[in-house]
């Protein structure tokens, strides 16, 4: 029994109204059934995808492939992790319980027609079907003054980032007369060998195409908005802002760059490094002074966009396989550490860092759980993030970019100190009368997933690693 | 032999955590029985070990191979030989004798124990990989137990000192993972194994050694610690609890040389040539700064610290002259520094225990009222100072003899670095032993029976290889005279 390629965007999608209609008819006490009700829809999706064929549909605008199923995976692996987070975080609503969720899922669907897209204005049409959803969410506690400026500035800044987007897409039509990525692909390439060098409209389109992607990466200078929007936003979203959101990004670079200007690689690629340095080193710069866990993980996780681009620029299979190696192993990782933080603030309402003192002693479970989450994103063995960086790196130096990979590795030391810091606090130092964290269902489901995933993909790594290196196969390098 | 003895040496102490991290942390007594036993069935096997080991062959032995990560070329390999042979009982022996040290600790016992055999399967782990990334992972996993021992139950700057040592290790050995990339993309075919890396040494440009042997020494030189990366050790050794002391000064430490005599030598033998003489003047710089910054300590267990960076400035000696005789010098201080070091520190511990200070001033006299302390300490400081007859010495007339005929000033000079060490401890020794009898010190009571317990085998061994020798330069010697010859090719 297989199904066509789109059907797993299908029933999530319809799945989603579902959600919207349960909520009419359930009492206001009965709302949490609806994030279970996400979750079950969520792993048929999983389910689906791995029953549905590859393949193209609508005159090549859809086409799914391996990258597009790996991402997938990581996508709705976010978004599990997302709602079953937030089952207990909605309760604490007033109104809008429901919406919450079904919020989530359709963002979700935009982020996996977006991983498929092969069409530019069906990918921005997809990356507006992500990001509008999560401008509502991040917005999702009115009356917090954070979260509202949150929203209205993600917002924002997210309208002017798909502008430039689209400018650039508008760019490369009148340059290459289609917006199919294949057909950019040819021209580009007919044009290269009859002209030569690039000229400058194509060149500004290629920036363009940066900002516009660079935005939903957090990418260093694209990412003013983030430290606030995740200090703002609900927990769960920050969370899946810092995972789901970005791997979208990540996909729609990969897409658009390996897909179509790949023959142009010397240009863009020196802005790609150059940004990757420099997200890497203020990223982690920055968090060093931050006091808030919710800042400090929005800034290390400007860094982390980093080193993810360190494989992407070596522009090699090897490259490209890493970059998607490392998503999954940073997913369980980062959300991980967000799912410790969103337990700690439904129980004490705070993210700051210091008020984590002693919880080694009153929550061992939770504060052992943490130590393992932030030593993988530091890249301590034998860890998920170890083998990932690892991987990363080594793409770049069979590339021969290593003062690159120097600027990583020294990089990861500083941002030691700043996770060590938060282990410093919970183990270090002492709090009298500390209280027992309180783990509902949901959390624990997303911490077991999380711990294991971190571990497993440590230890074990080789599946994922095979899975990773089929979706770096859709491409020509 | 197919008695997997590498892995079960790894790895029990491995089960020894998960198994202290189910008991309730009530149950102190059980964990430190429990912390004990699976310290000490290590031990058993490293006897094993040690008397199954074959000296007249060069090969690696009780060998476990096989693959682990195939997409990234990596294997599960693990060996031994006649270098690692030592380091694995020496680490299986402080390991056991510093948990038994550590029964006094009454402060989250749960998780001492626990990070403390995690602690140890790193230290083994190091000395048994035979493939690159296994070694990067065992070095690596060691840095978060010793991580929190000296942040938990270190001394008053006990956080500084923590993530100082974190930082430190954490940069060198970074740097040791573009060398290990950049060899595995330099070698054909691309391999991890360290042991084909050894054999394809001959190929590699020498341009490329020269950048890459910086790489790694930048790792191992931080851990000896060579001069300038030494500022870590004072802090560390200082605030660490004592058995985490015993277990820097005897077994971290060793890391650094063991890196150097595995990787650096044999893997880039024109630049081991090229920065020999170099190395030279570290390790003389190591030797007399080391001991003159001994003469000017007041607390003792700094100046046992200091003592370390002096000591480790031999090994460093006996590996610039690459003669077989120089880096036979280099494991034998390595094994005996080892020894009398981790007892030095057990020492202090015994000490400060009672008094709460460390401050050599402030005593005088023990010998009248603790006798056995004050002759077991004694003991101690004469081996490390290299009276004849006991390992200290054996190990640095090696080094010198090894030294001699290839830097005859370096090592000239580096003689003084012998007379500064007795300068030290011999007063350190009056100031504290000897003199009129400090009467604050009324209530000091003798060591006692577990304290002696922990110090007894390592003053058996210290003065078992200082009388004989030849067993323990038995077991090295076919492995050293092989490094030598890869080197000189």
């Amino acid at each position: 029994m297989y199904f066509i390629p789109i059907f797993p965007e299908i029933f999530l999608f319809l799945w989603a109204i579902l959600v919207f209609i349960i909520d009419f008819f359930l009492k206001e006490d009965k709302k949490r059934n609806l994030g279970y009700i996400s979750l079950l829809g969520i792993l048929i999706t999983i389910i689906l995808l791995f029953f549905s064929i590859q393949g193209e549909m609508f005159g090549k605008v859809y086409s799914s492939d391996s990258l597009s199923q790996f991402f997938k995976l990581v996508f709705l692996l976010s978004s599990f992790l997302a709602i079953s987070v937030s089952i207990d975080f909605v309760a604490k609503f007033r109104a809008f319980k429901g919406e919450f969720f079904a919020l989530i899922l359709i963002s979700t669907v935009g982020m996996m027609l977006l991983s498929s897209a092969r069409e530019l204005i069906f990918l921005y049409v997809s990356l507006e079907l992500v990001t509008i959803p999560l401008f509502v969410l991040s917005a999702y506690l009115k009356s917090d003054a954070k979260s509202a400026e949150a929203g209205l500035k993600y917002m924002l800044l997210g309208a002017i980032s798909s502008a430039i987007l689209l400018y650039g897409i508008s760019l490369i039509y009148g340059i290459t007369g289609t917006t199919y990525l294949l057909g950019i692909k040819t021209n580009l390439m007919v044009d290269y060998l009859q002209i030569g060098p690039i000229g400058p409209g194509l060149f500004l389109s290629f920036i363009f195409f940066i900002a516009g992607f660079g935005f939903k990466l957090a990418l260093v200078p694209f990412h003013m908005w983030a430290p606030d929007v995740y200090e703002g936003a609900p927990t769960p979203i920050t969370a899946f802002l810092s995972v789901g959101s970005k791997a979208a990004g990540l996909v729609a670079f990969l897409r658009v760059f390996f897909g179509s200007f790949l023959i142009y690689n010397p240009d863009w690629v020196t802005i790609v490094v150059v940004l990757a340095a420099l997200s890497m080193i203020i990223g982690n710069i920055i968090a060093l002074l931050q006091t808030n866990i919710k800042r400090m993980l929005a800034y290390s996780s400007i860094a982390q966009v980093g080193y993810i681009l360190v494989g992407l620029v070596a522009l090699s299979e090897r490259g490209v396989s890493s970059v998607a190696f490392y998503t999954l192993a940073y997913l369980f990782a980062n959300i991980g550490a967000f799912v410790v933080a969103i337990a700690f603030e439904l129980q004490t309402g705070s993210s700051e860092i210091k008020d984590y003192a002693g919880l080694s002693q009153s929550s061992p479970y939770l504060s052992l759980f943490m130590m393992i989450f932030l030593l993988s994103l530091v890249g301590i063995p034998p860890l998920a993030g170890f083998v990932g960086k690892y991987f990363l790196f080594a793409s770049a130096i069979e590339k021969n970019l290593i003062w690159l990979v120097v600027i990583a590795v020294l990089t990861s030391v500083i941002s030691l100190y700043y996770y060590m810091g938060v282990l410093r606090e919970m183990y270090f130092r002492k709090k009298e009368n500390a209280e027992k964290i309180f783990l509902p269902f949901g959390i624990k489901l997303a911490l077991l997933i999380c711990i294991i995933g971190v571990i497993l993909v440590g230890l074990f790594p080789n599946p994922f690693l095979d899975f990773a290196s089929q979706a770096a196969l859709v491409f020509k390098y | 032999m197919n008695f997997p003895i590498l892995s079960y040496m790894v790895f029990i102490p491995l089960l020894g955590m998960v198994v202290v991290l189910l008991l309730r942390k009530e149950q102190v007594h059980v964990i430190r029985f429990a912390a004990a036993l699976f310290s000490f069935i290590p031990l058993i096997l490293s006897f094993f070990l040690v008397a199954n080991y074959d000296s007249s062959t060069s090969v690696m032995q009780f060998v476990e191979k096989f693959d682990w990560i195939p997409s990234l070329g990596v294997t599960y390999h693990l060996g031994a030989d006649g270098l690692s042979v030592p380091m694995l009982f020496l680490t299986a022996l402080l390991s056991f004798l510093s948990i038994i040290a550590s029964f006094n600790i009454n402060f989250r016992v749960k998780e001492y124990f626990a990070f403390f055999l995690l602690l140890e399967v790193g230290m083994m782990g190091v000395f048994a990989a035979l493939d690159f990334f296994l070694f990067y992972i065992f070095w690596e996993i060691m840095l978060v137990p010793m991580y929190f021992l000296i942040g938990v139950w270190g001394g008053p700057r006990k956080e500084y000192a923590a993530i100082k040592f974190f930082l430190y290790t954490l940069f060198g050995s970074v740097f040791m993972l573009i060398g290990i990339l950049a060899l595995y993309f330099t070698s054909q075919p691309h391999t991890l194994n360290m042991m084909e890396l050894i054999a394809q040494a001959p190929l590699l440009g020498r341009g490329f050694q020269l950048i890459v042997f910086v790489a790694f020494f930048l790792a191992f030189a931080i851990k000896v610690p060579i001069f300038p990366f030494h500022t870590w050790l004072p802090d560390a050794h200082v605030e660490a609890p004592t058995a985490v002391s015993v277990i820097l000064a005897g077994i971290l430490l060793k890391m650094g040389t063991y890196g150097l005599l595995r990787v650096s030598l044999p893997m880039f033998p024109q630049a081991a040539v090229y920065y020999a003489l170099p190395l030279a003047i570290l390790a003389l710089i190591n030797i007399v700064y080391g001991a003159l910054v001994c003469m000017a300590q007041k607390d003792l267990k700094k100046l046992v610290a200091y003592s370390s960076v002096s000591h480790m400035g031999y090994c460093i000696l006996g590996i610039s002259a690459l003669t077989v005789t120089g880096i036979s010098g280099c494991v034998f201080q390595m094994f005996s520094h080892g020894l009398i070091t981790g007892a030095l520190f057990l020492l202090v511990g015994v000490l400060y225990d009672r008094a709460h200070t460390r401050d050599i001033d402030a005593f005088g006299g023990l010998w009248i009222k603790i006798p056995v302390y004050s002759g077991v300490m004694t003991l101690f400081c004469m081996g490390s100072l290299g009276l004849p007859g006991l390992s200290g010495f054996v190990s640095e007339f090696m080094v010198f003899i090894g030294a001699f005929p290839v830097f005859k000033v370096i090592v000239a000079f580096a003689v003084l670095g012998v007379v500064l060490t007795a300068a030290y401890f011999l007063r350190m020794i009056q100031k504290m032993f000897l003199g009129t009898f400090n009467t604050k010190w009324e209530a000091i009571t003798e060591i006692n029976s577990r304290e002696l317990f922990t110090v007894i085998p390592l003053a058996i061994l210290m003065i078992g290889v200082g009388v004989y020798p030849s067993p323990l330069v038995n077991i090295m010697r076919a492995t050293l005279e092989n490094i030598i010859h890869l080197v000189s090719g």
